[in-house]
């Protein structure tokens, strides 16, 4: 977009690059405060079906469509309270700093094919790092409200999220193996072709590694049974408790916003990014899969598979959350110790050994003609600059390890 | 301070010590059922010490019934343990015709079992969901009060009132139950049955939920019968006792040719008379699980007594009885009985100098004792634990300070 910019229009570079910036943060920006308004929709329904109740459904004619918009504009007409104690400095910038966390991780989060705010070759990386960072906002926010709750808050978070870093990382490598990048891109477009090829069914060690990744970002995007930081009926609302108005909503904005980034995440990782389960375009010959060449619209409806796989994700951790009890900060730090981390390992070693002992899958050749469709059009697209210019990257990822380990 | 974390054997592993903590839970608190003020003293996450303040919903029940006749004294009584109003009016009903050797029609007797387990359910449903709200999961909760409604929606027939009912009264009931009335109430038992079901799935066999309860404020039978526990919480713990089978004969009497069982653990195993879950491999007499477990039974329980008193009142001719004129004279002298609540065992006392007002009444409160252990419960437990101890105590603010 930047080079249509510089060359044939013929604006400056800076300028160009700071129009395309500038647009693609607005455009998520607007995913994401949204896709926060549809998803507190979305969990009030949810949690009133379960509860065998109605939910909103007056506000904008039918169903309470627009319930979360209408709360929105309440909470801006709210007081903004700040406790006499409270460090004032901090206490303002903790919502934001929660909220730029989640923000920025999406700018390497791609929608579809090349449909990223930025394409980076460690985007993995940088998604988790940068979505850990949210945990500053909240130790923040409970350090400065000069609250003991929530301080107690703030304290659980820091030691959840931070133990729950680990087996979520071990679990993101595990994709980054098979996909042998870092870049999301890469990593979804290796799952191209029949729902066979996605990850989570690569071999079985994948599959359960699915469900440890799954658990430890519900904890470590602060969802229940795993929300000890604002565990209402022990902390009154944990680190938010002192929070009212705007800035609370953006704490909300920020939970919501991490919940579709980790599902999305699940999605372009495990279950094939914005692949569907059946390769339509590729049988329909409209493309090779969505490669770079493939038409706008055919990454639009790549858009719309992410959005809908990312959905499912939240649909069930609304669905948890709505069912079970919370647990206990012990047993929190006993799930990720001594079972989410250890299983994680475990099954990291397992699908190493899988990669070089059994690299076509146990029916041999699915796995491998797909990857030999996809090989092909990313040697066609290694000449364009975004594309990941790994020299290894056209071997299959067996023989890539064979050959780093030689 | 740090004796206390030395001796507790189930501290030992957090051994990093920070500086204690003064933390008021409540009055305004989410989990404290109404406006309980809990002082904990605590290291990091570990309560090491909790102490109970009360007094905020004081609204001297007792002073204002000795400026009323007996009768009309039986509002006020409502407003103690609100959950259990039809409770609350028989003990204080019962206690005045103990004073007065006055006995109701045998109608009026069915028909207050029929009424009083029926509230024994309604206030079961609200500790369960309440306890679900401690643990911090919301459907139960909802659940419970789908079936509660269709409760309050029958007592809202008989007396008008949908919580504070003043339908049994001294000498008999306020009036009797509308046409119909007793089918409406066998159609709810008939759909409720099937939703225990649901319950146990939600909570009872719920691998966290047995997780947060199970082993978590463990009270001895000793303890218990010690600090004057009663009810569900002392049955929680093995003690046998039901006034409803081992009271004074004023109370059984009503109860007489009603079979039941006392819903407690004897020789390992609760009553076989219904399909319920089994006991976890985790839980441990006297712990929080147990306590809620026991509830849970007397719902079940409730029902069967509820379907025998159908009959038995259906099958009663003759007046229901009028109840006794509202500026009744009191023979000089006193009484006190207990009776079964929901919550424990309620007692009323009430002195009479010969006149209509009483010269002192007095209630026992079984919230106020099954309260007084929670400090012995909450010692070196968690945070998290202490809504989980207190919920499964299932106080009524209302009763305890009266």
């Amino acid at each position: 977009m930047a080079e249509f910019l510089i060359e044939t229009i013929g604006l400056p570079v800076w300028l160009s690059w700071t129009a395309i910036a500038g647009l693609s943060a607005f455009l998520i920006l607007n995913v994401i405060a949204g896709g926060a308004l549809v998803f507190i929709w979305a969990e009030r329904k949810i949690a009133a079906r379960i509860q065998d109740r109605l939910g909103p459904t007056r506000t904008g004619g039918r169903f309470g469509w627009l319930q979360s918009l209408a709360d929105g504009i309440k909470l801006l007409a709210k007081e903004d309270l700040m406790p006499d104690g409270a460090d004032a400095l901090l206490f303002r910038i903790a919502p934001y700093v929660s909220f730029c966390a989640s923000f920025c991780a999406f700018i390497a989060l791609p929608f579809a094919f090349d449909v990223v705010g930025q394409r980076l070759n460690v985007g993995v990386f940088f998604v988790v790092a940068v979505l850990g960072l949210e945990v500053f906002g909240v130790i923040l926010a409970g350090y400065a409200s000069a609250s003991k709750w929530s301080l107690f808050g703030a304290m659980r978070e820091a030691a959840q999220v931070v133990s729950y870093e680990v087996p979520l990382g071990m679990c993101v490598v595990v994709p980054v193996m098979l996909a042998g990048s870092m870049d999301l891109v890469t990593i979804g477009e290796k799952q191209a072709g029949w729902a066979s090829n996605w990850f989570i069914f690569h071999d079985p060690f994948t599959f359960i590694i699915f469900w440890v990744y799954y658990t430890c970002a519900l904890a470590s995007v602060n969802r229940a049974p795993f929300d000890l930081a604002e565990a209402e009926s022990e902390l009154v609302a944990g680190f938010h408790t002192e929070y009212s108005g705007l800035r609370w909503s953006f704490f909300f904005m920020a939970e919501y916003g991490s919940m579709f980034l980790v599902s999305a995440l699940a999605a372009i990782l495990f279950l094939g990014g914005w692949n569907g389960p059946v390769p339509v375009s590729k049988l329909l010959g409209l493309s090779d899969g969505m490669a770079v060449n493939a038409p706008y619209a055919l990454r639009l409806l790549g858009c719309v598979n992410l959005f809908l796989k990312a959905a499912v994700g939240v649909f069930v951790m609304m669905w948890i959350r709505w069912t079970l009890p919370r647990l206990r900060i012990d047993q929190v730090m006993t799930t990720c110790l001594k079972y989410c981390t250890p299983i994680a390992a475990a099954m990291f070693v397992g699908v190493m050994l899988w990669q070089l002992f059994l690299p076509g899958g146990l029916v041999p050749g699915s796995f491998q003609n797909a990857a030999g469709v996809r090989e092909g059009w990313l040697e066609q697209s290694g000449s364009e600059e975004s594309v990941n210019k790994d020299s290894l990257s056209g071997i299959t990822p067996s023989r890539r390890i064979a050959e780093v380990s030689r | 301070m740090s004796q206390i974390l030395d001796e507790d054997q189930r501290i030992i592993e957090f051994d990093v010590r920070t500086d204690e903590m003064l933390v008021n839970m409540g009055p305004q608190h989410p989990s404290t059922h109404g406006v309980l003020r809990l002082v904990l003293r605590t290291d990091g996450e570990i309560v090491s010490e909790m102490e109970p303040h009360i007094g905020y919903l004081h609204r001297c029940a007792e002073k204002i019934g000795e400026n009323l006749t007996a009768r009309q004294w039986i509002p006020y009584t409502d407003r103690m343990d609100y959950l259990a109003a039809m409770n609350m009016n028989l003990g204080w009903a019962l206690t005045v015709e103990k004073l007065l050797r006055y006995q109701v029609s045998e109608k009026a007797r069915h028909l207050r079992v029929l009424i009083t387990e029926l509230n024994r359910i309604a206030s079961h449903l609200v500790g369960m969901g309440a306890y679900g709200l401690d643990l911090g999961t919301f459907s139960p909760f909802l659940y419970a009060f789908r079936e509660r409604e269709k409760l309050l929606d029958l007592f809202e027939e008989v007396c008008g009132a949908r919580l504070t009912y003043s339908y049994i009264t001294v000498g008999g009931m306020t009036a009797d139950l509308p046409p119909g009335w007793l089918q409406r109430c066998e159609a709810f038992l008939d759909q409720f049955e099937p939703v225990i079901r649901e319950y146990h799935t939600l909570l009872t066999t719920n691998a966290i939920f047995v997780k947060r309860t199970a082993n978590i404020g463990v009270l001895s039978p000793e303890m218990a019968i010690d600090y004057g526990c009663t009810g569900p919480v002392l049955r929680g713990s093995g003690v046998d006792i039901d006034l409803r089978r081992d009271g004074e004969s004023i109370y059984t009497a009503m109860y007489d040719g009603y079979a039941f069982e006392v819903a407690v653990m004897k020789n390992g195993h609760y009553p076989r008379d219904h399909e319920y879950p089994a006991v976890p491999r985790d839980a441990v007499l006297g712990d929080c699980w147990h306590r809620f477990f026991v509830r849970m039974l007397e719902v079940v329980q409730s029902m069967d007594l509820v379907r025998q008193s159908i009959d038995r009142y259906s099958q009663c001719k003759g007046p229901l009885g009028e109840p006794l004129k509202l500026a009744e004279k009191l023979p000089a002298g006193d009484a006190y009985l207990e009776t079964e609540c929901p919550k424990g065992q309620m007692g009323f006392y009430v002195v009479s100098d010969g006149t209509p007002i009483p010269w002192r009444v007095r209630a026992r409160s079984s919230a106020f004792s099954n309260l007084a252990v929670s400090p012995e419960l909450c010692r070196g437990c968690l945070i998290a634990d202490v809504p989980a101890v207190i919920g499964s105590l299932d106080v009524v603010m209302g009763e305890i300070d009266r």
